[in-house]
């Protein structure tokens, strides 16, 4: 053992193996990301409040002129009921403007130049990333279920098949992630990540049966609104906190993923996650300031 | 045998614009290349190239005698970066930046953060290691980037535009970190607009302009190659001139010129400061008070001129988009203006902001 002196050279680290340094390597950066979040916890609590303000718009302002089929007209409880599996998954899906943002911010910043001329492992920085999203979303989802349930949400399932939905809607949430990180690295701009991450979100979640039931809509759009990748979590969500209305047809169109809620959730997301990862990391690897 | 950067016919072209237009450099072990260029002349694509961050269209290069397109891994092992942007996390501590870069260099979590305490100290940052680094100064962000690019102590390492925006006491230090570490022994590529870091830094230099090497030796060739010294007097009264003037035409080797407001006399000539000795006797002999004299040297800024046709400051229009922007003040697209007259003070000798002369004699 020789001591320890500032001259003394610092041996070069011996390669690892691929899939021990991915995984060590994508925490290192998860870390990082979530001691960012709580040194700006204004970009958590912003993220906190409008999804509240949706709840509370949605349940007071619509809440009683909506009426879900099965339940009795101007029912509130019920619209309560069916509307919080929407809020939750379209919370979730605020990650994707998120991670898009951070992804920017450091391309702008030349953070990921930095990362991309070190020894680690190639789809780490965006994983990492990801990670601390997944973490921030599930913060989100526990507050959020507070609110909803000080105003009367209710599950009407066993734990766990309420903490599966939750599972689902988190799934949901990673796989949006991976959407933002191609965002963010193919703008220029964090300003434009964060409205490039959101500007389609609403088309996609309005066009579900996240707020209001399909069969209020046109028929084309009945059908996109339940194939809607989205759709799929949300009604498994539903399904899985016990807010549908027992004995319904579940599909006005007889769409499969409707049928079968929770695995369309499953499999829409880890289509999603696939496609959207492999683009990413692909990008990340010729990504230029 | 190749040097520890090696660089053969690089070829980068984005869109229309060729920013690196054959590249060639062979660094030895040890040593300090100074890449000199304006903005988009295609100094940051090459570094971007050989630290692996972008592909060339052609061409090859090895790093620490690794092949940069094979086994961009194993060069990554060897290099450290650090660039124009100070590129550390402003939300992280000094040290929690620190410890990260050396955890993504695969280092164990109690090696990397020894080696974080070890910089923090060296770079004098131990005072404010556990502050975020937004609470840091422009020069101490520039200490922490360099910092970082140092956690292995990579025998190679490519700075790019290390001292751009930085005010002359912080440039002043972050130069004496770098002799420091080249004498140490590590390779070093540097880009500069600063015609004067490179005198300072390197052992040779390249300049190169839209995409190409325009010229390349130690700092004293490339002056040598633009034209030698030159006497310049400053006399008291302007009636003194025309006596100075002959006392100059005499010593000169050359045509000399005469700045008749400022009662500035310029003359080419050889001898250095022995003859500098001689004409100041000789001037005082005639009578002629003597205000400021002194024996200039051409600078790199007059080389480059006489290279390029333009000012060093100046940026190209067509090549900015590879190189993004210096980021610096004082670049003014008027300058551009200025060229042709700067060029040809340049040859004259006069040149507007010389360099401070040695052999100066008050």
């Amino acid at each position: 053992m020789s001591a320890v002196t500032e001259a003394a050279p610092v041996r070069t680290p011996q390669p690892r193996g691929g899939i021990g340094r991915s995984v060590r390597d994508s925490l290192v950066v998860a870390k990082r990301n979530l001691i960012r979040m709580l040194r700006i916890p204004e970009v958590v609590i912003f993220g906190l409040i409008q999804p509240i303000m949706f709840v509370v718009l949605f349940t007071y302002v619509f809440g009683g002129s909506i009426t879900i089929p099965g339940a009795a007209p101007g029912n509130a409880q019920a619209y309560r009921e069916f509307l919080m599996a929407g809020i939750f998954a379209q919370t979730v899906t605020f990650a994707t403007a998120g991670a898009g943002a951070g992804i920017a911010d450091d391309m702008h910043k030349g953070l990921i130049d930095r990362f991309r001329s070190l020894p680690m492992s190639r789809g780490a920085v965006l994983t990492g990333r990801t990670l601390a999203d997944l973490v921030q979303t599930a913060l989100t989802l526990v507050v959020l279920a507070v609110v909803a349930l000080i105003i009367g949400w209710r599950a009407h399932e066993n734990l766990a098949k309420v903490l599966v939905g939750f599972a689902l809607l988190l799934l949901l949430g990673y796989a949006f992630s991976w959407i933002g990180a191609l965002i963010g690295l193919t703008v220029r701009t964090p300003e434009a990540a964060t409205s490039g991450g959101l500007i389609w979100l609403f088309p996609l979640t309005f066009i579900s049966n996240a707020f209001v039931p399909v069969n209020g809509m046109p028929a084309f759009l009945q059908y996109i609104a339940e194939w809607n990748p989205f759709s799929a979590t949300v009604q498994a969500a539903r399904d899985l906190f016990g807010n549908s209305i027992a004995g319904r047809p579940v599909s006005v169109t007889g769409a499969w993923p409707m049928e079968h809620p929770v695995w369309a959730s499953i499999i829409w997301s880890l289509l999603i996650i696939a496609l959207f990862r492999t683009l990413a990391v692909r990008k990340y690897r010729s990504a230029t300031a | 045998m190749p040097g520890a950067i090696y660089a053969e016919a690089l070829v980068k072209t984005f869109g229309d614009v060729k920013a690196l237009d054959g590249v060639d450099f062979d660094v030895p072990e040890g040593s300090v290349l100074g890449l000199l260029g304006p903005n988009g002349a295609g100094k940051t694509t090459a570094v971007r190239v050989l630290t692996t961050l972008l592909r060339p269209d052609s061409g090859s290069a090895t790093v620490a005698g690794i092949d940069v397109l094979r086994h961009p891994d194993r060069v990554r092992r060897s290099i450290g970066l650090s660039g124009q942007f100070a590129a550390v996390d402003e939300y992280l501590t000094g040290r929690e930046n620190l410890v990260m870069v050396g955890r993504l260099y695969q280092m164990s979590g109690r090696d990397a953060k020894r080696r974080a305490a070890e910089l923090l100290e060296r770079f004098h940052l131990t005072d404010a290691a556990d502050r975020t680094a937004k609470t840091y100064s422009g020069g101490m962000r520039r200490r922490l980037d360099l910092a970082a690019a140092l956690v292995v102590s990579p025998p190679v390492m490519f700075m790019d535009e290390p001292t751009t925006g930085l005010d002359p006491r912080n440039r002043q230090q972050l130069w004496d970190v770098i002799q420091e570490l080249v004498a140490g022994g590590t390779t070093l590529l540097l880009t500069t607009q600063y015609l004067e870091e490179a005198d300072r830094l390197a052992h040779d230099i390249c300049v190169i302009d839209h995409g190409r090497v325009i010229a390349r030796g130690t700092s004293d060739q490339l002056k040598a190659r633009t034209g030698g010294e030159r006497v310049e007097v400053v006399v008291h009264t302007p009636e003194q001139i025309r006596i100075a003037d002959e006392v100059l035409r005499r010593f000169g080797t050359g045509e000399g010129t005469i700045e008749t407001h400022t009662r500035k006399l310029t003359v080419p000539v050889t001898g250095g400061a022995k003859l500098l000795a001689e004409v100041i006797r000789e001037l005082d002999t005639r009578g002629v008070e003597i205000d400021d004299i002194g024996l200039r040297r051409p600078t790199l800024d007059d080389v480059f001129i006489s290279l390029t046709g333009h000012a060093a400051e100046t940026g190209t229009e067509n090549g900015a988009g590879a190189d993004g922007d210096g980021g610096s003040g004082g670049r003014k697209d008027g300058r551009r203006k200025d060229t042709k007259r700067r060029k040809k003070a340049a040859k004259d000798g006069v040149d507007a902001t010389p360099e401070p002369t040695k052999e100066a004699v008050k």
